[in-house]
C-alpha cells in the first residue's frame, strides 16, 4: 500500500517542477531582523527562541511575518511529503460547499492554471478504493499543505532527507 | 507567460468544474516502483505528537532518520498524516539539541546563580544525588518531587512511578497531563468508576452526528478530523455541530455552528438533558437497568490557593467531590430550570441552533458521537462538564455501541498509555488503583516485591500545587522530565518562576532541547527522544503501540529510562526508607534503589538477546538486561484479569497497536456492552462494571460562574490554545523550519471592532495585561480564527511570547486541572 502511495505522488513532483517555470517574483523577500542562532557544541546558546531575553523579561515581538507569494514550487525532502503552498491563500473559502484550492489544483483544471494537480493518492478512499473525484478524507487541504512566511528560522535544522542523500550518492 | 493569478482573473467561476469522469492512470495498478537504496530500512512507529496515535513508517539510512511516511497499514490513519506528522522526520535534528549535561557553576562548583557549564554525567549525577540526599535527610521523601509527562513512554512512566512512590517514598509525582485531561479522568471515574473511553475510533465511520464540545479537531486532531470529514461529506444525512467560544477551522464543516459565552456550556448541557426528559425521549428501559443518580456538591471553589477569598467563601471547597444519591424524579426536577429560554439567554446562542443540537441527542434514530478536549477539560468545572455530557448519552442509552460514543480526545501521545494507565498522577497507582486505598497499596507492593507499608497513604502534590510548594519552600528537590511546565503552567511570574529560582531548591530538567523550563533549572540533562530509544505509547482509543530504537541519540544524550535507573543506583534503602520498616524487612537493608526496584527478579528477567534482531537497544546494552520488556511485563500484571488486560510484550512489536482489554489475543472495541466486551456478564446487555452495582451515574450539577470574568479594568476574555503547525510548547515544532515558517510567532487574535475601538490595527505591537502579569505580542484581526467581540485568543506555543504570564492558576477543584480558557485581560498599544 505504501509503495502505491509513493508511486502516486511521482506525477505531482514532475508537475510541480513544470509549474515553477511559470512563476514570477511579485515581492522582494524581506530580511528577518536577526540571523538564525546556531548553538555551539559547548552548549552556550540555550535560548535561541527567546533571542537571549530572560524568562522574567518581555522582548518586543518580531515583526509580523509575511506569507511568501512567489508561486515558486519548493522542493520536498522526500516523496509523500506534502509540498508547502507557494502563494497566499487569504480569503480562500474552504467549506462544505466550496473548496477554493481545487479550482486550480483539480486534475481537470490544473493545466489551465499552471498549478500542480493533486496527486493520485488524493483519489483513494480510506479503504484504498480509487475514486474519480478527490477523496473526502483529503478535503481540507490545509491540514497537510501550509503556507510559508518570510520568517527566518531561529534554530537551524540538520535533517537530510532521502532525496538529498540519494542525490549525494549519485554524485559520488 | 501568463501567471497563475492572471489565469484566475480571466476565469469565470464556472471553470471550477469537478474532476468527475477523469480516468485513472493505468500506471496506478502497476507494481513497478522507484527502487529504494538497499541501505534504507523502514520501520513502524507511532507519531511523536498528539493523542491521536497515527502510525508512521520511518526510513533510516546510515544511522539517521531520512524520511517518515504515513503508515498505510495503521488502522488509525491509513496512510495519512497531518502537516506535523509529514515533517516528523526533522524533530530530532534541531541544531540546539542538548548533547551534554549542563550545570550552573561558579568557580568550578555548583552554584544556584552560576552560569550553565557542560559537565560529565558523573558530575551531574554526583551533584544531583548530593542535593537529593540533603533534602531526604532534612525532610524525607516529602521534600522530593517530579513533574512527568504524557509523552513518557509507558515503561519510563512506570519506572519513574516506582522510583518516586516506592524508592523515595514520595507521591509528589504528577504529569503535565494534569493540565490536559485530568478532568476527563475524574469525569470517567465519577460516572463509570473506570478510566478511559468505552468506544473507539471505529465510531467515526458509524455515527450520524458529531458534536464538538470545546474541541478544534481540524487543527488539533487533524487525522481524526479527516475521518469526521469523510463521514460527513460522503453521507448526506450526517450532521456536524461545533461549539466553541470563538470561530475556528472546525466551523468550516459545521451544520450547527454555536458560539457560546465562556462557561455557559454547562447550562447548554443541562438544557439538553431537560429537553430529552421534557420531550419524552428518555430511554427508560436503559435508565432503569443501567443508571443510578447522584447530586454533586455545588459551590466548590476554584482550586486556587486555600487563602484566596474565592476559596474562603466557597461552601464546599473542602469537599468538592462530595455527593448524595438521588433518583430520576429529583434529577428531572434539578434540570427543569434549564429551559431553552434560560440556556439561550445565558449562552447568547440562537434558540434554533440550541434546539437543533438537543434534537440530535434526543432523536433515538440518530447515533451521536460527542467529542471534546481542552474546552471541557481546561475548565474550572471540567469534571462536571465531563459528567454532564455522559448524562445526555446515558439518558438516551446512546453509549458503547458503534457510533453512539461520548469520546474524550487526548492531547498527548501517551496521556492515556502512560499518565493514566500507569498511574503517574499524585493519587494513582497502575490500572486505576489509588494510593489512599490500603488494599491497592498492598497489591502494588506485592507486585513490586517490596515491603508492606512502604507506599505513602497520602495524595501527593499535583503539578499546579508543585509550583506553589516550590515557591513556598516545601518541595526542594525537583526533577522535570519530558515536559515544559515553565511555559505550560498558568501564572508563570507568580507561581512558576519563583519556585525554580528559590535558593532552597534544586531543579533538574531532562529534555532533548533547551526549553524555557530548562533555562530556569539548575541542572539540564540531555535526553534521547522518540526513535532514539525503544518505546510504547497508548493513544486516546486505548490502543497501545510500540516502536524499536532506530537511531542513536546524539552526543551523550540518554533516555529518560536510563536516567531514572542509573540515578537510582546512587541511593540505598537506608537513605530513603524509615529504619523501622527496614528492621522489619532486613532483606532490603543496604540495597540500592536500583537493586530493589529494577534488579528485583522481574524487571531484569529478560536478556538483552531478546531484543528483536536488527534493532539496537542502548538501555539493554547498558544494564545487561532488557528493561523495557521486564518493566512492561511487571506493569501488565496490574491489569491482566482486571479489565485492563495487555497482550504479551512481543505482540505489540508485530501489531499496529492493540486496544485494551486484550483478552485471548483479541482487542476490545466497545467496552461495557455485551457481545463486544468479554468482561460483561452474559444476559446483562450493558454492564458498567467499573462501579460495583454495574450502573453508570447520572450527575445533577448546576451552572456556576467562572473564577474570573471581564470587568471595567480588564475588559476582555482571554482563551489560550494551539495552532495546527505547532505541538504544545513548540519545543519540537519550532525547530522544524517548514512548521516554524508556517506560523512563526504567537499573535493576539482579536475582533476587528475591538481592535478599532482601541486604536489598533493588524500587526501592531500590544501588551496583553492581566492582574498577574503581561506579555507582548502583535494584533491579528484576520486569519484562521474569528473571535467575537469581547474575547481574544492567544496560542501558547511560542517561547518568546509567554502568554502564561497572564493566565490564572484556577483549576477544577475536583480534577485540579487548570482552566486555560477563561481569565480577564486588557490589550493596550505597547
Amino acid at each position: 500500500m505504501r509503495g502505491l502511495l509513493i508511486r502516486a505522488l511521482l506525477p505531482l513532483v514532475a508537475a510541480a517542477s513544470l509549474a515553477a517555470c511559470g512563476s514570477k517574483h511579485e515581492e522582494t523577500p524581506r530580511k528577518a531582523p536577526s540571523a538564525p542562532v546556531v548553538i555551539t557544541n559547548a552548549g552556550q546558546q540555550i535560548d535561541a527562541i527567546r533571542r537571549g531575553v530572560p524568562i522574567d523579561k518581555e522582548a518586543s515581538p518580531l515583526p509580523m511575518a509575511r506569507v511568501e507569494n512567489f508561486d515558486r514550487v519548493r522542493p520536498v525532502n522526500y516523496e509523500m511529503q506534502p509540498p508547502t503552498i507557494p502563494h497566499a491563500i487569504d480569503n480562500y473559502q474552504l467549506t462544505v460547499n466550496t473548496n477554493r484550492c481545487m479550482l486550480c489544483h483539480t486534475r481537470s483544471n490544473a493545466k489551465k492554471f499552471q498549478a500542480p494537480p493533486v496527486s493520485d493518492a488524493h483519489y483513494l478512499t480510506r479503504d484504498g478504493k480509487v475514486l474519480e473525484e478527490i477523496s473526502s478524507r483529503r478535503y481540507f487541504c490545509v491540514q497537510c499543505h501550509v503556507v510559508q512566511t518570510d520568517a527566518e528560522p531561529l534554530v537551524a535544522n540538520r535533517f537530510e532527507g532521502l532525496n538529498t542523500t540519494l542525490a549525494k550518492e549519485e554524485k559520488q | 507567460m501568463t501567471t497563475r493569478r492572471d489565469f484566475i482573473r480571466a476565469s469565470a467561476v464556472g471553470a471550477a468544474a469537478s474532476a468527475a469522469g477523469i480516468a485513472v492512470p493505468a500506471s496506478f495498478a502497476e507494481t513497478a516502483t522507484t527502487a529504494a537504496p538497499a541501505d534504507v530500512k523502514w520501520s513502524k512507529a507511532p507519531c511523536r505528537f498528539c493523542g491521536t496515535g497515527c502510525g508512521v513508517q520511518v526510513a533510516v539510512q546510515a544511522g539517521r532518520v531520512v524520511a517518515t511516511h504515513g503508515d498505510a497499514d495503521a488502522e488509525v490513519n491509513r496512510g495519512l498524516n497531518c502537516v506535523k506528522g509529514y515533517f516528523l522526520s526533522k524533530i530530532m535534528y534541531g541544531t540546539d539539541r542538548l548533547t551534554t549535561p549542563l550545570l550552573r557553576k561558579k568557580d568550578g562548583q555548583f552554584s544556584k546563580d552560576g552560569d550553565f557549564e557542560p559537565v560529565s554525567w558523573d558530575e551531574a549525577f554526583d551533584v544531583m544525588a548530593a542535593q537529593f540526599k540533603r533534602v531526604l535527610k532534612a525532610k524525607g521523601g516529602t521534600g522530593i518531587g517530579m513533574a512527568g509527562s504524557g509523552q513518557w513512554t509507558v515503561w519510563e512512566g512506570y519506572a519513574a512511578n516506582k522510583l518516586m512512590k516506592a524508592g523515595f517514598r514520595s507521591n509528589h509525582i504528577d504529569p503535565n497531563a494534569r493540565h490536559c485531561m485530568a478532568s476527563a479522568v475524574t469525569g470517567f471515574m465519577r460516572t463509570f468508576g473506570m478510566d478511559e473511553p468505552m468506544g473507539c475510533y471505529d465510531d467515526f465511520e458509524a455515527a450520524d452526528a458529531f458534536v464538538l464540545w470545546g474541541s478544534n479537531m481540524a487543527e488539533m486532531h487533524p487525522i481524526l478530523w479527516t475521518r469526521v470529514t469523510d463521514r460527513r461529506l460522503s453521507h448526506d444525512h450526517v450532521k456536524v455541530a461545533v461549539l466553541s467560544t470563538f470561530e475556528h477551522r472546525s466551523f468550516d464543516l459545521a451544520d450547527i455552528p454555536i458560539i457560546f459565552k465562556p462557561q455557559t456550556d454547562l447550562a447548554i448541557l443541562n438544557y439538553i438533558a431537560n429537553h430529552i426528559i421534557q420531550s419524552g425521549k428518555v430511554n427508560e428501559d436503559f435508565v432503569r437497568k443501567h443508571v443510578s443518580f447522584k447530586r454533586g456538591n455545588d459551590d466548590i471553589g476554584y482550586g486556587l490557593r486555600p487563602d484566596n477569598p474565592l476559596e474562603l467563601k466557597a461552601r464546599n471547597a473542602k469537599d468538592a467531590g462530595g455527593s448524595t444519591p438521588i433518583d430520576f424524579d429529583a434529577f428531572k426536577e434539578f434540570v427543569e430550570p434549564y429551559t431553552l429560554d434560560y440556556a439561550a439567554e445565558l449562552s447568547g446562542v440562537e434558540k434554533g441552533f440550541l434546539k437543533h443540537l438537543a434534537e440530535l441527542y434526543a432523536d433515538p434514530k440518530v447515533k451521536v458521537m460527542s467529542l471534546w478536549t481542552m474546552g471541557f477539560n481546561q475548565h474550572t468545572r471540567g469534571t462536571w462538564a465531563n459528567n454532564m455530557v455522559y448524562n445526555i448519552h446515558l439518558l438516551t442509552g446512546k453509549i458503547a455501541t458503534p457510533g453512539n460514543s461520548p469520546f474524550s480526545l487526548t492531547g498527548q501521545p501517551s496521556a492515556c498509555g502512560t499518565a493514566r494507565e500507569v498511574g503517574t498522577f499524585s493519587h494513582r497507582l497502575p490500572a486505576d488503583l489509588v494510593v489512599t486505598n490500603p488494599e491497592h497499596r498492598k497489591h502494588a507492593e506485592e507486585i513490586w516485591k517490596l515491603p508492606d507499608g512502604l507506599i505513602v497513604d497520602k495524595v501527593g502534590y499535583h503539578i499546579v500545587e508543585q509550583n506553589r510548594m516550590l515557591k513556598d519552600g516545601k518541595l526542594n528537590a525537583y526533577w522535570v522530565m519530558a515536559n515544559n511546565n515553565m511555559q505550560a503552567a498558568a501564572n508563570l511570574g507568580n507561581e512558576g518562576y519563583p519556585g525554580y529560582r528559590n535558593p532552597d531548591n534544586f531543579i533538574v530538567v531532562s529534555d532533548p532541547y533547551p526549553t524555557v523550563t530548562a533555562q530556569a533549572a539548575d541542572l539540564i540533562l540531555p535526553t534521547a527522544m522518540w526513535v532514539e530509544k525503544e518505546g510504547a505509547y497508548g493513544n486516546a482509543e486505548r490502543r497501545t503501540q510500540f516502536w524499536h530504537q532506530l537511531v542513536k541519540a546524539p552526543g551523550e544524550a540518554r533516555s529518560d529510562l536510563w536516567q531514572l535507573m542509573e540515578f537510582s543506583k546512587r541511593f540505598t534503602t537506608d537513605e530513603c526508607w524509615p529504619a523501622e520498616l527496614l528492621a522489619a524487612n532486613p532483606a532490603y537493608k543496604g540495597k540500592t534503589l536500583f537493586e530493589v526496584l529494577y534488579r528485583n527478579g522481574k524487571v531484569d528477567r529478560f536478556a538483552p538477546g531478546e531484543v528483536e534482531a536488527g534493532y539496537a537497544n542502548d538501555e539493554a546494552a547498558a544494564f545487561g538486561f532488557y528493561p523495557q520488556k521486564g518493566l512492561f511485563e511487571e506493569y501488565a500484571e496490574f491489569g491482566r484479569g482486571h479489565g485492563h488486560d495487555l497482550a504479551p510484550f512481543d505482540e505489540y512489536h508485530k501489531a499496529r497497536g492493540l486496544r485494551w482489554p486484550v483478552v485471548n489475543g483479541k482487542e476490545t472495541r466497545w467496552r461495557y456492552k455485551e457481545g463486544t466486551d468479554p468482561y460483561v456478564k452474559p444476559g446483562s446487555d450493558w454492564q458498567f462494571y467499573g462501579n460495583k452495582d454495574g450502573r453508570a451515574v447520572i450527575w445533577a450539577l448546576p451552572y456556576e460562574p467562572p473564577a474570573e470574568s471581564p470587568d471595567t479594568d480588564y475588559d476582555l476574555w482571554l482563551a489560550t490554545g494551539r495552532v495546527l503547525e505547532h505541538w504544545h510548547s513548540g519545543s519540537m515544532t519550532m525547530r522544524v523550519p517548514e512548521l516554524y515558517k508556517a506560523f512563526p510567532s504567537a499573535v493576539v487574535f482579536m475582533n476587528p471592532d475591538d481592535a478599532k475601538a482601541r486604536g489598533l490595527k493588524r500587526g501592531d505591537e500590544v501588551k496583553v495585561i492581566s492582574r498577574r502579569g503581561e506579555m507582548r505580542s502583535r494584533v491579528e484581526t484576520r486569519g484562521r480564527n474569528r473571535v467575537p467581540s469581547g474575547l481574544v485568543f492567544v496560542p501558547w506555543f511560542d517561547a518568546a511570547q509567554l502568554i502564561n504570564k497572564t493566565t490564572l492558576d484556577a483549576t477544577c477543584p475536583i480534577s485540579k486541572q487548570t482552566d486555560f480558557k477563561k481569565c480577564a485581560v486588557k490589550v493596550v498599544m505597547a
